[in-house]
């Protein structure tokens, strides 16, 4: 046998469950998940990496629009996969579609902030697609597969 | 509403980061319906991570 250095591959999922701490805060309350949401946002916004927490700026309007977006469904706790002895991957994705029903938004868009409303709307992540407009109709956002190279959210170690 | 007077228009957009399908319905040149279903199909890593070398 011989070590090999690396970071452990579990800690990439505890990442995402905030069972380690290096800083002084947040102090969490609870241990059950967080309530994350899902924002729609216009082909004209700046949402990016550098988008700390979720904003109305951008956001699109609309008919049964309701501004902060929709509740995302979260069953399936995040998972880590080691790949090598030197490599692993933790992941997470929603377990079910984000599902904008019966809605009018008729200036175009094509982005989706996560964010996280327990903790102060703090953003996860941004996910853009081909730009779209809905008259009286249902936007769907599905989910891709859970898996370590499809996940919707994956940290990993080369 | 007269469903036979709508005309039905729909298309499908696939390439590597998404899968998306849309439905239009016209009433003359009046837009009364667009819905749209995208699946997300990739996702890039958020971090490539490591630990320091001594």
């Amino acid at each position: 046998m011989a070590n090999t250095q690396s970071m452990a591959t579990s800690f990439l999922g505890e990442l995402m469950t905030a069972t380690h701490n290096f800083g002084a805060s947040p102090i969490r309350a609870a241990s059950t998940a967080d309530t994350f949401k899902a924002a729609l946002y216009l082909a004209s916004a700046t949402v990016n990496a550098a988008t700390t927490v979720y904003s109305t700026t951008g956001e699109v309007t609309g008919t049964n629009y309701t501004a902060g977006g929709v509740t995302i469904t979260n069953a399936t706790a995040p998972t880590s996969t080691n790949s090598s002895a030197t490599a692993g991957v933790g992941y997470w994705t929603p377990s079910a579609s984000f599902v904008y029903t019966t809605v009018t938004l008729s200036t175009a868009f094509d982005c989706v902030l996560v964010y996280n409303s327990t903790q102060s709307n703090k953003a996860v992540s941004v996910h853009t697609f081909g730009s779209q407009t809905i008259t009286a109709g249902t936007f769907t956002l599905t989910m891709p597969s859970n898996t370590t190279t499809t996940a919707l959210l994956r940290l990993a170690t080369t | 509403m007269d469903d036979s007077l709508l005309e039905k228009r729909e298309g499908t957009v696939d390439n590597e980061n998404e899968l998306t399908t849309w439905v239009e319905y016209w009433l003359g040149e009046e837009l009364v319906h667009r819905s749209a279903h995208v699946t997300l199909k990739k996702m890039p890593n958020f971090a490539g991570g490591d630990t320091a070398s001594f």
